[in-house]
This record gives C-alpha cells, structure tokens and sequence, in this order.
C-alpha cells in the first residue's frame, strides 16, 4: 500500500515538472511576440498619421509615408489570391476526389510538399525567369502577384486537402448513395462543408504573402516610387481597367527595408511605423482566419 | 458449462419469438418453393416465396485480391424485410453495398456473376448499368447516422433534386410525405429548415430512413441501422423497419440476432463470403439444418 503511494506521488510530481515546463515555454513564444509588438509600437505608433497613410516616400523622413507600399501591397495580394485560390482549390480537389492512386500522383504529392519548403528567394529567380523575361510581363504587379501565388500555392493546396479528408467517408457515401455524381458530390457537399478549412487556409497563405520580400525585389520591385497603379475603374466604356497590372509597385516590407537601410534615426521611425501597419494588416488576416474558422466548426460538426 | 450453453440457447429461441405475427404475410411453406440456387442448404428447407424483387446468382466479389463473397446465391422477396447475418467479416456488408454498387467508389473492386432486379431483369453489378442509376433507384441507410449538415429539408430534398424534381410544391409534399412514412414527421414539422445536426441519434437515422424513402427506391438497403442508437431509439427504428415492409423491399444487415428475429421474415447466415443458411427467420432461429447456423444462433462463436 505504501509503495504504490509512492508511485503515484512520483507520477503526480512528474506531472507537476511537465506542466511546469510547458507553461515555460509558451510564455517564450508570447513574450517574444509581445516584446517586438511593444518595441514597434514604441517605435513607431506616434509617427502613424493620416499624413503617413497617404504621403509618397520622401527624403524628408517627416514628409514621407507609405501610400504606395499599401496600395501596391493590396494589389499584389488581389492578384496572388485571384490565381492561387483557384489553383490551389481545383489541385487539391483533384488530387483528394480525381487523382487515382498511382505513381504520378505519389510524385506530384511529394513535390507539392517539397514546395512548400523552397525557400522563397528560389521562387524570386524562378519568376525572374519566367515571368519577367520568358513571358515578357515585365517588372510589374502582375508578375509580382503571380510570383507570390506561386509561392503560397503549396499552402492552399495542402489546406484544401486537408479541409476535404477531414469530411467523413459516411458523408461522401450518403451523398453517392442518392446517385449523386463526383462532381455534384463536390459541388453540393464536399467545398461547402471544407469551406472553412479552405478559407483559413487561404488567408494564412496570404498573411504569409504579404510579407514576402525576397522574391519581390529579386523580380526587380521598386524601392522609391512615387505613383500609383492605375485605377482599376475608369469614367469610359468599358469602366474597368487592368492597366494596373502592368505598373510598377513596392510593397511594405520593401518600404521597411529600405528605411531601416537608411543611416538617419528618423527614418528608423518611419521603419518601425510601416512595420505596425504590416503586423496590423497580417495579425487582421489571421483574425478572419480564426473568424472564419469558428463559424464552420460551430455549423459542421461531425 | 453445458448448462450456460442451454440457458443461452433458450434466451436465444426466446429472442427469436420477439417479432410477433407472422400471419398476414406469405409464410413460405415447406416443400414448397424450389431450392433454386441455394448451394448450402439441402433441398427441404423452407426457401423465399415468390414473388421475388431480387436474385443474386453466382455472386463472387473481390477487393482487389481478396475474394469477399464466395458464389453467393439469393432470393429477396418482394416487400419483405431480409436480414443478413453472420460474424463479423463474414461478407454481409460487402453483399449489402453490392446493391447500389457503392463499391465502385473506391478502386480495386470487382463484381462476377449476377443480381437480377425484378421486374425490370436489369443485372445490377453488370459493367453496362450505371451505377447512378441503381443508386437512384435502391436506397441506403447506413450504419450511423449520416444527415447532411443542411436543414432537415434539405436533406430529404437532395435526393429528389438529383432526380431532377424542381417543382417547389411538388419537392414539399414529397418531402412531408418521406418525413411521414420515417415517423419522424411530427418531430420535426415546426423546423424543417433548422440544421439536421440538432437532431438526437434517433431521429437522425430516422431521417435518413426520410432521406433514402424520399424517391420512392425499389429496394432499401439497411447496413446495421442501430448499431449507434440507445435501446429506444433502436426500438423505434424496428417498428419503423417493420410499417416500411408494405411499401418496399428490405435487407438489413444486423449484428444483433435478436434484432433480425424482431424485423426479418427471412434471414440469410453468412459466414466467411459464402451463404450458410437462408429460410424464413423462424425457421432459422427455431430449426436451423446447418449446425454452423445453430452455433451463431445460440452464441457459441461470433
């Protein structure tokens, strides 16, 4: 009787030390995250302005802001998500509903998971080559977007996959049983009852993208520009235009890494700013992610 | 040890004596009916009365090497209810969902010999029926419940809609008239557009029973119906199995001996891929000529 007090007094201080340690470590990963919160907000939070938001860059650091970094940041982030999502979508719904089992498909999963490991500067040369020269698109936003959507295409991938396994076999089968087609299975039950997944996913790839600088300047993203993209309405017929496609562009992270690059201390600021409006618009991205999540778990449950 | 074998072997005669009227319906006499067929039994068993709604002949089914049914020969009368019986791994799901050719879902799987659906003659495993087809005309309720994550409408409706029904009167008076005949109705009358997920297990199987009745199938097809229900919930869905006898033609697969003496008229004992025994049910919990059958009845194995 003794002994087996013993044990369990040692299984339950075993339990203590384990918990002990756990609670260590995630307060490594949330006082990093905040400490560099706190420090860009330190930094930069009293230079965030109106003027900020809608200034070209400068050489004054007071008089410069970061409307083109924004804007082109935007725009390149319509376009990757324009392509990638249903890129990414039809491939992964082929490969989890169409793809028979054999070894192409084993191939094309091994490398789509490889993928999503090539550092990103790869995917920069990459789209140096083919988009830029190869395909004569240029410098532009439109190259810049599809070199992004050809980055995070991996992760939209993987997350649709993921989205669809997590349906159960009973629901495919309840559909199939009525005498419903592959197509009518997907389209009826499979993508609305992943939408969730899929659309977590989607905006993860994009919070990933909208950071991205490496690619970008390989491709030949500006560092100062004073424009912006064309509009993409117009007061004539045909009212749209895509004319914004071809410009020039920065993005933020460029914009920040060409302040930081800067010897002065004021710049520094403009850095740290630019870097608040980068996080707020990702930890955004990641907070409709979460949204969107919890609205489908608490619909579907399964 | 020979008397606990007695004593089960009682409760098992007293289980079986659970359905109660046979009259009213055609009880197969013995002698009678030919043994057409059958590979097991010997020729004076009482066999299925005419008419017949299905006939398996010479049924051999693979998953890819492995053979799971063994020449399998079956009579299905018409608007009866058939149980199938047997230990587990012993073929009769996989006989079960050669019915509506689920099988064909998934890769690897082949079909030899014949199921003859009456009146019409059609070969349901046959290469040149499209199992879309037989899936809109045999129904299946599975072993859990396995409503879609739509409104209880919905749900009911999809079926019809795959057939092609648009008309909206004409969807809403179907879809009442399935919630009926599953007894289920009242239930749910006052939010037919809530989630079906709402629904306690019961009802959910009931529904899907609504679902599957929904288009008026020739045969419904039931894999193990309660297996995930309570002792309420079960008996609900038995006497609901039992008023469904009149309008179509049955087969449920049941782990449970009791269960198929309270809902079959006929049972088939299966074990390893080949048919044991069939005769009416009384006959097979009563008398049954193959001692392999006597043993599963009286719980010596399985």
């Amino acid at each position: 009787m003794h002994e087996v007090s013993r044990i369990i007094a040692r299984r339950k201080l075993e339990d203590r030390v384990f918990n002990l340690v756990g609670i260590a470590c995630t307060l490594v990963g949330i006082t990093t995250l905040g400490a560099l919160l706190f420090n860009l907000a330190y930094d930069g939070l009293a230079r965030i302005d109106w003027d900020f938001l809608t200034s070209y860059p400068s050489r004054h650091a007071s008089r410069a802001g970061i409307l083109a970094a924004w804007v082109g940041s935007l725009a390149i982030m319509c376009v990757t998500a324009a392509t990638a999502v249903p890129l990414g979508i039809a491939a992964g719904l082929y490969l989890e509903e169409y793809g028979k089992k054999n070894w192409i498909t084993t191939i094309i999963e091994i490398n789509i998971s490889n993928l999503a490991g090539v550092p990103s500067i790869i995917y920069g040369l990459m789209a140096l080559g083919l988009f830029v020269y190869m395909l004569g698109l240029g410098q532009s936003l439109l190259a810049g977007g599809l070199t992004l959507a050809v980055l995070v295409l991996p992760i939209v991938i993987v997350a649709t996959r993921e989205a669809l396994r997590t349906i159960p076999v009973h629901i495919r089968e309840a559909a199939y049983a009525l005498g419903a087609t592959k197509w009518q299975v997907i389209r009826h039950h499979l993508l609305p009852y992943s939408v969730g997944g899929i659309a977590t996913g989607v905006i993860i790839a994009l919070s990933r993208a909208i950071g991205e600088t490496a690619p970008l300047i390989t491709i030949g993203a500006l560092m100062f520009i004073a424009l912006l993209p064309g509009s993409p309405v117009t007061d004539s017929f045909p009212f749209v235009s895509f004319e914004w496609l071809d410009s020039r562009f920065t993005v933020l992270p460029i914009q920040m890494f060409n302040w930081t690059s800067r010897p002065t201390e004021d710049f520094h600021v403009n850095a740290a700013a630019a870097g608040l409006v980068l996080m707020a618009m990702t930890l955004g991205l990641n907070a409709v992610a979460i949204f969107v999540r919890y609205r489908a778990r608490r619909k579907i449950k399964w | 040890m020979k008397t606990a074998t007695n004593t089960r072997l009682i409760q098992a005669r007293a289980l079986s004596l659970g359905r109660p009227p046979l009259e009213g319906r055609p009880k197969p006499r013995p002698g009678e009916s030919e043994p057409v067929g059958m590979t097991h039994a010997p020729a004076n068993v009482p066999l299925v009365a005419p008419p017949y709604k299905a006939e398996v002949k010479s049924l051999n089914f693979f998953y890819g090497d492995f053979q799971a049914l063994k020449n399998v020969n079956l009579l299905f009368a018409e608007r009866q209810v058939t149980a199938l019986i047997g230990p587990s791994g012993c073929g009769k799901s996989t006989l079960l969902r050669c019915f509506n050719r689920i099988h064909d879902l998934y890769p690897g799987t082949r079909y030899e010999g014949e199921i003859i659906l009456h009146p019409s003659g059609a070969n349901i495993v046959s290469k040149a029926i499209d199992p879309l087809e037989m899936r809109m005309r045999i129904g299946m309720v599975f072993q859990k419940p396995n409503p879609f994550p739509k409104s209880i409408f919905e749900n009911i409706a999809y079926g019809l809609r795959l057939k092609g029904v648009r008309n909206r009167s004409e969807l809403h008076g179907r879809v009442e008239t399935a919630l009926k005949s599953a007894a289920i109705f009242d239930e749910v009358k006052d939010r037919l557009h809530k989630s079906a997920y709402e629904l306690s297990g019961g009802q959910q199987q009931r529904l899907c029973i609504a679902r599957a009745l929904a288009t008026d199938p020739e045969i419904l097809l039931f894999d193990e119906p309660t297996s995930a229900l309570d002792p309420v919930a079960t008996s609900h869905i038995e006497d609901l199995i039992r008023s469904l006898e009149e309008k179509v033609t049955i087969i449920i697969v049941t782990h449970n001996m009791s269960q198929a003496a309270r809902v079959s008229a006929y049972t088939a004992f299966m074990y390893v891929g080949e048919i044991v025994e069939i005769g009416s049910t009384v006959h097979i919990f009563e008398n049954p000529r193959n001692k392999l059958t006597e043993e599963y009845i009286t719980g010596r194995f399985g």
